[in-house]
Protein backbone atom coordinates (compact mmCIF):
# COMPACT_ATOMS: atom_id res chain seq x y z
CA UNK A 1 0.00 0.00 0.00
CA UNK A 2 2.74 2.45 0.97
CA UNK A 3 4.89 1.38 -1.96
CA UNK A 4 1.90 1.93 -4.27
CA UNK A 5 1.39 5.39 -2.80
CA UNK A 6 5.07 6.26 -3.19
CA UNK A 7 5.03 5.00 -6.79
CA UNK A 8 2.17 7.30 -7.78
CA UNK A 9 3.66 10.29 -5.97
CA UNK A 10 7.00 9.72 -7.71
CA UNK A 11 5.29 9.43 -11.09
CA UNK A 12 3.26 12.62 -10.69
CA UNK A 13 6.13 14.64 -9.25
CA UNK A 14 8.33 13.55 -12.14
CA UNK A 15 5.62 14.60 -14.60
CA UNK A 16 5.22 17.95 -12.83
CA UNK A 17 8.98 18.44 -12.98
CA UNK A 18 8.91 17.88 -16.76
CA UNK A 19 6.13 20.47 -17.02
CA UNK A 20 7.49 23.16 -14.76
CA UNK A 21 5.40 25.74 -16.61
CA UNK A 22 2.14 24.32 -15.22
CA UNK A 23 3.41 24.59 -11.66
CA UNK A 24 4.87 28.04 -12.26
CA UNK A 25 1.60 29.26 -13.80
CA UNK A 26 -0.26 28.65 -10.54
CA UNK A 27 2.37 30.39 -8.44
CA UNK A 28 2.65 33.35 -10.81
CA UNK A 29 -1.14 33.74 -10.69
CA UNK A 30 -1.02 33.73 -6.90
CA UNK A 31 1.72 36.36 -6.74
CA UNK A 32 0.10 38.60 -9.36
CA UNK A 33 -3.36 38.60 -7.77
CA UNK A 34 -2.00 39.23 -4.28
CA UNK A 35 0.34 41.95 -5.56
CA UNK A 36 -2.22 43.86 -7.64
CA UNK A 37 -4.58 44.57 -4.73
CA UNK A 38 -2.32 47.08 -2.95
CA UNK A 39 -1.80 48.87 -6.28
CA UNK A 40 -5.53 49.11 -6.86
CA UNK A 41 -6.65 50.06 -3.39
CA UNK A 42 -3.90 52.46 -2.36
CA UNK A 43 -1.08 51.91 0.07
CA UNK A 44 -2.71 52.98 3.32
CA UNK A 45 -1.01 50.62 5.87
CA UNK A 46 -4.02 50.12 8.16
CA UNK A 47 -6.30 49.31 5.25
CA UNK A 48 -3.70 46.91 3.79
CA UNK A 49 -3.27 45.15 7.10
CA UNK A 50 -7.03 44.78 7.44
CA UNK A 51 -7.54 43.20 4.03
CA UNK A 52 -4.25 41.29 3.82
CA UNK A 53 -5.39 37.97 5.31
CA UNK A 54 -8.49 37.79 3.11
CA UNK A 55 -6.72 38.76 -0.09
CA UNK A 56 -3.84 36.32 0.34
CA UNK A 57 -6.23 33.50 1.21
CA UNK A 58 -8.58 34.23 -1.70
CA UNK A 59 -5.62 34.38 -4.09
CA UNK A 60 -4.33 31.03 -2.78
CA UNK A 61 -7.78 29.49 -3.13
CA UNK A 62 -8.22 30.70 -6.72
CA UNK A 63 -4.72 29.53 -7.61
CA UNK A 64 -5.54 26.07 -6.22
CA UNK A 65 -8.80 26.06 -8.19
CA UNK A 66 -6.93 26.96 -11.35
CA UNK A 67 -4.68 23.92 -10.96
CA UNK A 68 -7.44 21.38 -10.35
CA UNK A 69 -8.32 20.32 -13.84
CA UNK A 70 -4.81 19.11 -14.54
CA UNK A 71 -5.25 16.58 -11.72
CA UNK A 72 -6.94 13.94 -13.87
CA UNK A 73 -7.56 15.53 -17.28
CA UNK A 74 -4.21 14.61 -18.87
CA UNK A 75 -4.38 11.03 -17.60
CA UNK A 76 -7.93 10.80 -18.88
CA UNK A 77 -6.99 12.07 -22.34
CA UNK A 78 -4.05 9.70 -22.94
CA UNK A 79 -5.63 6.57 -21.45
CA UNK A 80 -3.41 6.43 -18.34
CA UNK A 81 -6.46 6.80 -16.12
CA UNK A 82 -7.85 3.50 -17.41
CA UNK A 83 -4.60 1.84 -16.43
CA UNK A 84 -4.70 3.48 -12.99
CA UNK A 85 -8.24 2.19 -12.46
CA UNK A 86 -7.41 -1.42 -13.23
CA UNK A 87 -4.00 -1.42 -11.56
CA UNK A 88 -2.98 -4.14 -9.11
CA UNK A 89 -3.13 -1.61 -6.29
CA UNK A 90 -6.28 -0.24 -4.64
CA UNK A 91 -7.70 2.81 -6.42
CA UNK A 92 -7.89 4.65 -3.08
CA UNK A 93 -4.07 4.45 -2.83
CA UNK A 94 -3.72 5.82 -6.38
CA UNK A 95 -6.12 8.69 -5.73
CA UNK A 96 -4.51 9.56 -2.40
CA UNK A 97 -1.09 9.51 -4.04
CA UNK A 98 -2.23 11.79 -6.85
CA UNK A 99 -3.80 14.19 -4.36
CA UNK A 100 -0.64 14.31 -2.25
CA UNK A 101 1.44 14.97 -5.39
CA UNK A 102 -1.01 17.74 -6.36
CA UNK A 103 -0.63 19.34 -2.94
CA UNK A 104 3.17 19.08 -3.09
CA UNK A 105 3.17 20.95 -6.41
CA UNK A 106 0.52 23.59 -5.55
CA UNK A 107 -0.47 23.84 -1.89
CA UNK A 108 3.02 23.52 -0.48
CA UNK A 109 4.66 26.17 -2.71
CA UNK A 110 1.68 28.48 -2.11
CA UNK A 111 2.14 28.06 1.64
CA UNK A 112 5.87 28.78 1.37
CA UNK A 113 5.33 31.87 -0.79
CA UNK A 114 2.54 33.31 1.34
CA UNK A 115 4.71 34.99 4.04
CA UNK A 116 6.46 37.04 1.34
CA UNK A 117 3.11 38.29 0.12
CA UNK A 118 2.00 38.85 3.71
CA UNK A 119 4.90 41.25 4.13
CA UNK A 120 3.47 43.35 1.27
CA UNK A 121 0.41 43.85 3.45
CA UNK A 122 2.55 44.78 6.44
CA UNK A 123 1.35 41.76 8.43
CA UNK A 124 3.29 41.41 11.72
CA UNK A 125 5.17 38.26 12.73
CA UNK A 126 2.39 36.44 14.62
CA UNK A 127 -0.06 37.02 11.74
CA UNK A 128 2.49 35.67 9.24
CA UNK A 129 2.88 32.59 11.42
CA UNK A 130 -0.89 32.13 11.49
CA UNK A 131 -1.01 32.60 7.70
CA UNK A 132 1.51 29.83 7.12
CA UNK A 133 -0.14 27.52 9.67
CA UNK A 134 -3.64 28.09 8.26
CA UNK A 135 -2.46 27.54 4.67
CA UNK A 136 -0.52 24.44 5.69
CA UNK A 137 -3.73 22.98 7.14
CA UNK A 138 -6.13 24.47 4.58
CA UNK A 139 -4.45 23.84 1.21
CA UNK A 140 -4.49 20.01 1.60
CA UNK A 141 -8.26 20.31 2.12
CA UNK A 142 -8.46 22.33 -1.12
CA UNK A 143 -6.59 19.55 -2.97
CA UNK A 144 -8.71 16.77 -1.44
CA UNK A 145 -12.08 18.41 -2.13
CA UNK A 146 -10.84 19.63 -5.50
CA UNK A 147 -10.00 16.07 -6.50
CA UNK A 148 -13.64 15.08 -5.99
CA UNK A 149 -14.76 17.95 -8.20
CA UNK A 150 -12.12 17.22 -10.84
CA UNK A 151 -13.19 13.57 -10.98
CA UNK A 152 -16.88 14.45 -11.18
CA UNK A 153 -16.43 16.89 -14.06
CA UNK A 154 -14.06 14.64 -16.02
CA UNK A 155 -14.94 14.58 -19.69
CA UNK A 156 -17.79 17.06 -19.26
CA UNK A 157 -18.15 20.01 -21.60
CA UNK A 158 -17.42 23.30 -19.86
CA UNK A 159 -15.68 21.32 -17.14
CA UNK A 160 -13.75 24.33 -15.79
CA UNK A 161 -16.87 26.38 -15.01
CA UNK A 162 -18.71 23.36 -13.66
CA UNK A 163 -15.75 22.49 -11.47
CA UNK A 164 -15.67 25.99 -9.97
CA UNK A 165 -19.42 25.96 -9.30
CA UNK A 166 -19.18 22.55 -7.68
CA UNK A 167 -16.13 23.11 -5.55
CA UNK A 168 -16.37 26.76 -4.45
CA UNK A 169 -19.22 26.28 -1.95
CA UNK A 170 -17.18 23.54 -0.30
CA UNK A 171 -14.13 25.82 -0.21
CA UNK A 172 -16.00 28.59 1.64
CA UNK A 173 -15.62 27.17 5.19
CA UNK A 174 -11.89 26.67 4.60
CA UNK A 175 -11.59 30.28 3.43
CA UNK A 176 -13.62 31.64 6.36
CA UNK A 177 -11.59 29.86 9.02
CA UNK A 178 -8.27 30.22 7.20
CA UNK A 179 -8.56 33.98 6.76
CA UNK A 180 -10.23 34.14 10.19
CA UNK A 181 -7.18 32.61 11.86
CA UNK A 182 -4.90 35.26 10.34
CA UNK A 183 -7.38 38.03 11.20
CA UNK A 184 -7.52 36.88 14.81
CA UNK A 185 -3.74 36.73 15.08
CA UNK A 186 -3.59 40.24 13.59
CA UNK A 187 -5.99 41.51 16.25
CA UNK A 188 -3.88 39.85 18.95
CA UNK A 189 -6.62 37.30 19.71
CA UNK A 190 -6.02 33.56 20.14
CA UNK A 191 -6.47 31.74 16.84
CA UNK A 192 -6.06 28.15 18.00
CA UNK A 193 -9.75 27.42 17.53
CA UNK A 194 -9.63 28.42 13.86
CA UNK A 195 -6.65 26.17 13.28
CA UNK A 196 -8.33 23.31 15.16
CA UNK A 197 -11.35 23.61 12.91
CA UNK A 198 -9.15 23.63 9.81
CA UNK A 199 -7.48 20.50 11.22
CA UNK A 200 -10.88 18.94 11.64
CA UNK A 201 -11.78 19.76 8.00
CA UNK A 202 -8.50 18.17 6.97
CA UNK A 203 -9.15 15.00 8.98
CA UNK A 204 -12.69 14.74 7.67
CA UNK A 205 -11.75 15.28 4.02
CA UNK A 206 -8.75 12.92 4.26
CA UNK A 207 -11.16 10.15 5.17
CA UNK A 208 -14.05 10.90 2.83
CA UNK A 209 -12.70 12.79 -0.18
CA UNK A 210 -10.54 9.96 -1.67
CA UNK A 211 -13.45 7.59 -1.34
CA UNK A 212 -15.77 9.98 -3.20
CA UNK A 213 -13.07 10.62 -5.81
CA UNK A 214 -12.71 6.88 -6.48
CA UNK A 215 -16.46 6.51 -6.95
CA UNK A 216 -16.56 9.53 -9.30
CA UNK A 217 -13.63 8.21 -11.38
CA UNK A 218 -15.28 4.81 -11.80
CA UNK A 219 -18.45 6.51 -13.02
CA UNK A 220 -16.52 8.81 -15.36
CA UNK A 221 -14.81 5.88 -17.09
CA UNK A 222 -17.76 3.46 -17.17
CA UNK B 1 -10.52 -19.51 -16.38
CA UNK B 2 -12.75 -16.73 -17.61
CA UNK B 3 -16.43 -17.18 -18.34
CA UNK B 4 -18.96 -14.68 -19.63
CA UNK B 5 -22.65 -15.41 -19.12
CA UNK B 6 -25.36 -13.67 -21.17
CA UNK B 7 -23.50 -10.35 -21.28
CA UNK B 8 -25.33 -7.34 -22.65
CA UNK B 9 -23.93 -3.91 -23.36
CA UNK B 10 -25.74 -0.64 -23.89
CA UNK B 11 -24.05 2.53 -25.10
CA UNK B 12 -25.89 5.81 -25.43
CA UNK B 13 -29.30 4.12 -25.26
CA UNK B 14 -28.45 1.64 -28.01
CA UNK B 15 -28.12 -2.06 -27.34
CA UNK B 16 -24.78 -3.16 -28.82
CA UNK B 17 -25.03 -6.85 -27.98
CA UNK B 18 -26.92 -9.15 -25.68
CA UNK B 19 -26.86 -12.78 -24.55
CA UNK B 20 -23.16 -12.96 -25.24
CA UNK B 21 -21.44 -15.96 -23.70
CA UNK B 22 -17.97 -17.43 -23.99
CA UNK B 23 -15.54 -19.42 -21.91
CA UNK B 24 -11.81 -19.00 -22.02
CA UNK B 25 -9.63 -21.87 -20.84
CA UNK B 26 -5.86 -21.56 -20.30
CA UNK B 27 -4.04 -21.47 -23.63
CA UNK B 28 -6.95 -19.95 -25.53
CA UNK B 29 -7.01 -16.91 -27.75
CA UNK B 30 -10.34 -15.15 -28.21
CA UNK B 31 -10.39 -13.01 -31.30
CA UNK B 32 -13.23 -10.51 -31.28
CA UNK B 33 -14.19 -9.37 -34.75
CA UNK B 34 -16.90 -7.19 -36.16
CA UNK B 35 -17.48 -3.93 -38.01
CA UNK B 36 -16.78 -0.49 -36.49
CA UNK B 37 -19.25 0.34 -33.76
CA UNK B 38 -20.22 -3.28 -33.13
CA UNK B 39 -19.09 -3.05 -29.51
CA UNK B 40 -15.65 -4.67 -29.59
CA UNK B 41 -14.00 -2.06 -27.40
CA UNK B 42 -17.05 -1.98 -25.11
CA UNK B 43 -16.79 -5.75 -24.66
CA UNK B 44 -13.09 -5.50 -23.84
CA UNK B 45 -13.74 -2.73 -21.33
CA UNK B 46 -16.33 -4.95 -19.65
CA UNK B 47 -13.94 -7.90 -19.61
CA UNK B 48 -11.19 -5.87 -17.95
CA UNK B 49 -13.56 -4.46 -15.36
CA UNK B 50 -13.62 -0.81 -16.45
CA UNK B 51 -17.24 -0.90 -17.54
CA UNK B 52 -20.20 -2.77 -16.12
CA UNK B 53 -22.36 -4.92 -18.37
CA UNK B 54 -26.02 -3.90 -18.72
CA UNK B 55 -26.89 -7.52 -17.97
CA UNK B 56 -25.10 -10.80 -17.38
CA UNK B 57 -22.00 -11.69 -15.40
CA UNK B 58 -18.34 -12.21 -15.89
CA UNK B 59 -16.81 -15.02 -13.86
CA UNK B 60 -13.13 -15.44 -13.00
CA UNK B 61 -12.47 -18.94 -11.55
CA UNK B 62 -16.17 -19.14 -10.74
CA UNK B 63 -16.38 -15.82 -8.89
CA UNK B 64 -17.90 -12.57 -10.08
CA UNK B 65 -14.96 -10.68 -11.60
CA UNK B 66 -16.38 -7.20 -11.00
CA UNK B 67 -16.83 -8.01 -7.32
CA UNK B 68 -13.27 -9.25 -6.92
CA UNK B 69 -11.72 -5.81 -7.44
CA UNK B 70 -7.91 -5.83 -7.40
CA UNK B 71 -7.93 -9.60 -6.90
CA UNK B 72 -9.11 -9.73 -10.49
CA UNK B 73 -7.35 -6.75 -12.06
CA UNK B 74 -4.03 -8.03 -10.67
CA UNK B 75 -4.46 -11.04 -13.01
CA UNK B 76 -4.84 -9.04 -16.17
CA UNK B 77 -3.00 -6.83 -18.56
CA UNK B 78 -5.17 -4.40 -20.52
CA UNK B 79 -3.90 -2.45 -23.46
CA UNK B 80 -6.59 -0.04 -24.53
CA UNK B 81 -7.36 1.84 -27.67
CA UNK B 82 -5.39 4.70 -26.08
CA UNK B 83 -1.80 3.69 -25.41
CA UNK B 84 -1.47 5.42 -22.01
CA UNK B 85 1.92 6.76 -23.02
CA UNK B 86 3.08 9.90 -21.22
CA UNK B 87 4.61 12.25 -23.78
CA UNK B 88 6.93 13.74 -21.16
CA UNK B 89 8.33 10.38 -20.13
CA UNK B 90 10.96 8.40 -21.96
CA UNK B 91 10.06 4.88 -23.16
CA UNK B 92 12.06 3.50 -20.25
CA UNK B 93 10.04 5.53 -17.71
CA UNK B 94 6.75 4.76 -19.42
CA UNK B 95 7.47 1.05 -19.26
CA UNK B 96 8.74 1.19 -15.68
CA UNK B 97 5.68 3.03 -14.35
CA UNK B 98 3.25 0.87 -16.34
CA UNK B 99 4.78 -2.28 -14.86
CA UNK B 100 4.89 -0.76 -11.40
CA UNK B 101 1.13 -0.23 -11.57
CA UNK B 102 0.82 -3.93 -12.26
CA UNK B 103 2.91 -4.57 -9.16
CA UNK B 104 6.07 -5.50 -11.07
CA UNK B 105 9.53 -4.11 -10.39
CA UNK B 106 11.80 -5.62 -13.06
CA UNK B 107 15.53 -4.81 -13.07
CA UNK B 108 16.78 -2.13 -15.52
CA UNK B 109 18.33 -4.73 -17.86
CA UNK B 110 14.95 -6.43 -18.24
CA UNK B 111 13.35 -3.11 -19.23
CA UNK B 112 16.06 -2.53 -21.78
CA UNK B 113 15.69 -6.03 -23.21
CA UNK B 114 11.90 -5.62 -23.48
CA UNK B 115 12.25 -2.31 -25.33
CA UNK B 116 14.91 -3.81 -27.60
CA UNK B 117 12.60 -6.72 -28.39
CA UNK B 118 10.07 -4.21 -29.72
CA UNK B 119 12.76 -2.49 -31.81
CA UNK B 120 13.25 0.51 -29.56
CA UNK B 121 16.95 -0.02 -28.83
CA UNK B 122 18.67 3.36 -28.80
CA UNK B 123 15.39 5.20 -28.19
CA UNK B 124 15.06 4.29 -24.51
CA UNK B 125 15.81 7.78 -23.26
CA UNK B 126 14.12 9.96 -25.88
CA UNK B 127 10.97 11.68 -24.56
CA UNK B 128 7.98 9.88 -26.05
CA UNK B 129 6.68 13.04 -27.70
CA UNK B 130 9.48 12.72 -30.28
CA UNK B 131 8.39 9.18 -31.21
CA UNK B 132 6.04 8.27 -34.05
CA UNK B 133 2.58 6.77 -33.47
CA UNK B 134 3.85 3.29 -34.22
CA UNK B 135 6.82 3.71 -31.89
CA UNK B 136 4.55 4.88 -29.07
CA UNK B 137 2.41 1.81 -29.62
CA UNK B 138 5.57 -0.29 -29.42
CA UNK B 139 6.44 1.29 -26.06
CA UNK B 140 3.01 0.29 -24.75
CA UNK B 141 3.41 -3.21 -26.18
CA UNK B 142 6.83 -3.68 -24.58
CA UNK B 143 4.87 -4.52 -21.42
CA UNK B 144 3.91 -7.83 -23.01
CA UNK B 145 7.51 -9.03 -22.89
CA UNK B 146 7.54 -8.67 -19.09
CA UNK B 147 3.97 -9.62 -18.19
CA UNK B 148 4.02 -13.41 -18.34
CA UNK B 149 2.91 -13.43 -14.69
CA UNK B 150 -0.49 -12.01 -15.63
CA UNK B 151 -2.58 -14.86 -17.04
CA UNK B 152 -5.15 -12.74 -18.89
CA UNK B 153 -4.13 -10.34 -21.63
CA UNK B 154 -6.76 -8.03 -23.08
CA UNK B 155 -5.52 -6.21 -26.15
CA UNK B 156 -7.59 -3.67 -28.05
CA UNK B 157 -6.29 -3.31 -31.60
CA UNK B 158 -2.70 -4.14 -30.61
CA UNK B 159 -1.57 -4.28 -34.21
CA UNK B 160 -2.87 -0.88 -35.33
CA UNK B 161 -0.10 1.47 -36.56
CA UNK B 162 2.52 -1.29 -36.40
CA UNK B 163 4.79 -2.39 -39.23
CA UNK B 164 5.20 -6.00 -40.37
CA UNK B 165 8.20 -6.73 -38.12
CA UNK B 166 6.46 -5.41 -35.03
CA UNK B 167 3.29 -7.37 -35.82
CA UNK B 168 5.41 -10.52 -36.00
CA UNK B 169 7.05 -9.75 -32.64
CA UNK B 170 3.72 -9.05 -30.94
CA UNK B 171 2.13 -12.22 -32.28
CA UNK B 172 5.19 -14.21 -31.19
CA UNK B 173 4.80 -12.79 -27.67
CA UNK B 174 1.10 -13.64 -27.68
CA UNK B 175 1.67 -17.21 -28.82
CA UNK B 176 4.42 -17.72 -26.23
CA UNK B 177 1.95 -16.48 -23.63
CA UNK B 178 -0.69 -18.93 -24.84
CA UNK B 179 1.84 -21.78 -24.84
CA UNK B 180 2.64 -20.99 -21.23
CA UNK B 181 -1.03 -21.43 -20.35
CA UNK B 182 -2.08 -17.79 -20.60
CA UNK B 183 -5.28 -16.41 -22.07
CA UNK B 184 -5.63 -13.58 -24.54
CA UNK B 185 -8.60 -11.58 -25.75
CA UNK B 186 -7.86 -9.34 -28.70
CA UNK B 187 -9.56 -7.31 -31.37
CA UNK B 188 -8.01 -6.77 -34.74
CA UNK B 189 -9.04 -6.05 -38.28
CA UNK B 190 -6.10 -7.98 -39.63
CA UNK B 191 -5.97 -11.72 -40.09
CA UNK B 192 -3.49 -13.00 -37.54
CA UNK B 193 -1.56 -16.20 -37.43
CA UNK B 194 -0.62 -17.90 -34.23
CA UNK B 195 2.55 -19.93 -34.49
CA UNK B 196 1.66 -21.97 -31.43
CA UNK B 197 0.34 -25.48 -32.00
CA UNK B 198 -1.09 -26.06 -28.55
CA UNK B 199 -3.19 -22.91 -28.42
CA UNK B 200 -6.82 -22.92 -29.47
CA UNK B 201 -8.34 -19.94 -31.20
CA UNK B 202 -11.94 -18.82 -30.71
CA UNK B 203 -13.62 -16.28 -32.93
CA UNK B 204 -16.39 -14.05 -31.73
CA UNK B 205 -18.14 -11.94 -34.32
CA UNK B 206 -20.14 -8.99 -33.03
CA UNK B 207 -22.85 -7.18 -34.92
CA UNK B 208 -22.80 -9.75 -37.69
Amino acid sequence: MLAALAGIIERDLRLAFRRKGDVAQVLVFFVIVASLFPLGTGAEPNQLRAMGPGVVWVAALLAALLSLNRLFAADYADGSLEQLLIAAQPLAATVTGKTIAHWLTTGLPLTLLAPLLGVQYDLPGPALGALVASLALGTPVLSLIGAVGAALTLGARGAAVLLALLVLPLYVPVLVFGAGAVGAALAGLPHGAHLSLLGAFLAFSTVFAPWATCAALRIALD
Amino acid sequence: MLRAESLACERGGRLLFKSLAFALAPGTLLRVAGPNGAGKTSLLRIVCGLARPAAGRLLWSGEDAHGLGEEYTRQLLYLGHLSAIKEDFTPRENLRFALRLAGLLPPPEALEAALARLGLAGREDVPARYLSQGQKRRVALARLALSQAQPLWILDEPLAALDVDAIETVMALVSAHLDAGGMTVLTTHQEVEIASTSASVLRLVLGG
